[in-house]
């Protein structure tokens, strides 16, 4: 069994309610921190575990801390991102909906690093339930002491509040969510400024993943130095990995960052191997928009090593052979699967999420999303793929937020690794009438009509 | 331009009140705007989930902000309803993982036992079937949203048995903590 830190506890029986949570150690780190270190004593001990942000962009938590503006002498804000919306991501919410307290006990040890006294956790508007979970913990938390004015008798003061967000993708995006949380359209800002010097209301603020909040009670009751020791020594701690798609057991898994891919998807302990024994055809690691890897990358990098569940070896090759782990929406693709319906629906996702601001965004996600089902539906055209190249091509780093490139990259990887699968559909649209089209037919029995020269 | 004189009784009971007031104290008294969202999910909830102009208009003034700061956000939020809905909204998930594992069948099934398309209430007004993008549940694929919860792991059988539960008023659209 790999090193549990987040969900070690989530088979006690009662973990959810406040009672078993406080008697099973939950909010030492409040305890801790606040009686006995400074709040740079507790950045500092972030820093040193090197916990990378878990929401996806993997930038390291204790460097973002750092940037906050504690000198204007401004309010000061930790928002918390459990807008989980990233296609194949789901371990946010089983963390929230299972063991609420440790995000709970996390907002406040965070809070007091940060020296903020009134702090959100923005949370997806479709979890409603799990929002009144997570109203219930905080409501727990204020009625032991753990909010509200003087905690344990230190003079700090902290006031957190749920706040629920009403169906955007887009919002995932801090300066989205600093917008939604201030009551307007999921806009993202142009940065600069960034949030650590202008944030909600203009103040200083600190927007981190569910994950990574949940992961400083830990850090700050055994030390930075003990939790970098756990995983690798570029990729620290364990990652929780949301696992779909055609495997045996999917689910919310907590790993030790550096196991191989092949242990993940196979090991009875995690994903359990393929359902129905068919072959593995491709692997989306870390949310839609990371790029696409065809079989053959999977388990082995293009130099031969082992494939690690790590953010340096998932990432190796750059974006022409590897991916990246991202957010750990990690979705298993077996040979039924028609990559080009595939992209096309990630395709329509992006479409229909895109906040409309930048016109390369709001124009080209709809252009990519129609060209991918006319090529789909049998309708395509020979130049069509060259077309797609370029449009995304021409979102990406156009846009003033990352979904532009989000939404750019699963179709490019998708032409890298799977163009015979286009030049298919084009030319062979009676094949592919059927939308199960591979279910019957996979690719693999008929690539041999797309002649190798001719791509 | 038909929905804009459907007609919407509102009823800003106490309880409502209270619980928009709740809302509204989470954020500095300055910054009451920041309270829309989670105040228009109340409203909605309470108004047979949808916001009729009027609707809009009301929770302007509640919060003391002007109509069209509500209306843009409305329309920009694809949980608020502009327009009446089936009171049993089926809203599956249609993206990559809910989709490899069968949801564009089962929709398709759910429609044709209910005699709508996506996006038209039956005629009775109980039930109505829309695709949504990803809701965070593909380990958990095929599944869809009803009210506050989801219902996964979809099987034709699954989808007979709510509409059945729908019919016989045994689905409670709105979760409770106990306690």
């Amino acid at each position: 069994m790999g090193k549990k830190i987040l969900l070690d506890k989530i088979n006690v029986p009662g973990i959810k309610t406040y009672e078993v949570y406080r008697r099973e150690g939950g909010y030492a780190s409040v305890e801790k921190a606040l009686k006995t270190m400074t709040p740079d004593e507790v950045v500092t001990e972030v820093k040193n575990s090197q916990l990378k942000g878990r929401g996806g962009a993997g930038f390291p938590m204790g460097m973002k801390w750092s940037f906050i503006d504690k000198k204007s002498g401004n309010p000061r804000h930790l928002v918390c991102n459990a807008d989980e919306s990233e296609p194949g991501t789901f371990k946010d919410r089983y963390l929230m909906e299972y063991i609420p307290h440790l995000l709970v006990e996390g907002m406040i040890t965070a809070s007091f690093a940060l020296e903020a006294h009134l702090s959100y956790i923005y949370i997806r508007g479709e979890y409603m339930w799990v929002y009144k979970i997570l109203e219930k913990a905080v409501k727990e938390a204020y009625d032991a002491g753990w909010l509200g004015k003087n905690i344990l008798g230190t003079g700090y003061d902290l006031d957190v509040h749920v706040h629920v967000g009403a169906g955007a993708y887009i919002c995932g995006e801090e300066t989205a969510l600093i917008e939604s949380l201030e009551g307007k359209r999921g806009n993202p800002r142009i940065k600069p400024p960034f949030p650590a010097i202008s944030g909600l209301w203009a103040n200083p603020t600190v927007v981190n993943n569910v994950e990574s909040i949940a992961a400083v009670p830990w850090i700050v009751n055994n030390s930075g130095a003990e939790y970098a020791k756990i995983g690798t020594e570029k990729s620290t701690g364990t990652k929780l990995i949301s696992a779909s798609g055609h495997i045996k057991k999917p689910g919310v898994y907590e790993i030790e960052l550096g196991i191989t891919v092949y242990d993940f998807i196979n090991s009875e302990e995690y994903c359990g191997g393929m359902i129905d024994e068919r072959p593995l055809k491709a692997l989306v690691p870390g949310g839609s928009s990371v790029p696409i890897l065809p079989a053959h990358l999977i388990y082995k990098t293009a130099n031969g090593e082992d494939r690690l569940m790590s953010y340096e070896s998932m990432s190796d090759g750059g974006f022409a052979t590897g991916s990246m782990i991202g957010s750990g929406g990690f979705i298993v693709y077996n040979d039924t699967t028609c990559i080009v319906r595939n992209t096309w629906n990630f395709a329509r996702f992006y479409h229909h999420e895109s906040c409309g601001q930048c016109s390369p965004c709001r124009e080209g996600t709809g252009w990519l999303e129609k060209v991918l089902h006319r090529i789909e539906t049998g309708h395509g055209r020979e130049e069509d793929i060259d077309l797609l190249w370029d449009i995304q091509r021409k979102i990406e780093g156009n846009t003033i937020c990352p979904l532009g490139d989000a939404a750019a990259w699963p179709v490019a990887a998708a032409i890298r690794h799977f163009r015979e699968e286009f030049e298919y559909h084009v030319r062979f649209p009676e094949k592919i009438t059927n939308r199960d089209h591979y279910v019957a037919e996979p690719f693999e029995k008929v690539k041999h009509l797309v002649s190798p020269l001719s791509v | 331009m038909e929905r804009l004189i459907i007609h919407q009784d509102i009823n800003i009971s106490s309880e409502l009140m209270v619980r928009i007031d709740e809302l509204i104290s989470h954020y500095p008294a300055d910054k009451r705007k920041s309270a829309l969202l989670p105040v228009l999910h109340e409203v909605q909830d309470t108004h047979d989930n949808w916001l009729s102009i009027e609707l809009m208009d009301k929770v302007a003034e509640i919060i003391q902000i002007k109509p069209i700061e509500v209306y843009e956000v409305v329309s920009f939020y694809s949980m608020f309803n502009q327009r009446p809905i089936g009171k049993y909204m089926f809203e599956f998930c249609q993206t990559s993982c809910c989709a490899t594992r069968g949801v564009e069948d089962l929709m398709d099934y759910t429609c044709d036992k209910l005699g709508v398309k996506i996006g038209e209430p039956t005629s009775d007004g109980l039930f109505e079937v829309r695709g949504v993008e990803c809701l965070g549940a593909c380990g958990y694929a095929p599944m869809m949203q009803l009210g506050d919860e989801y219902k996964e792991h979809l099987t034709k059988e699954k989808i007979d048995q709510l509409i059945d539960d729908c019919k016989a008023g045994k689905i409670n659209l709105h979760y409770q903590t106990n306690g």
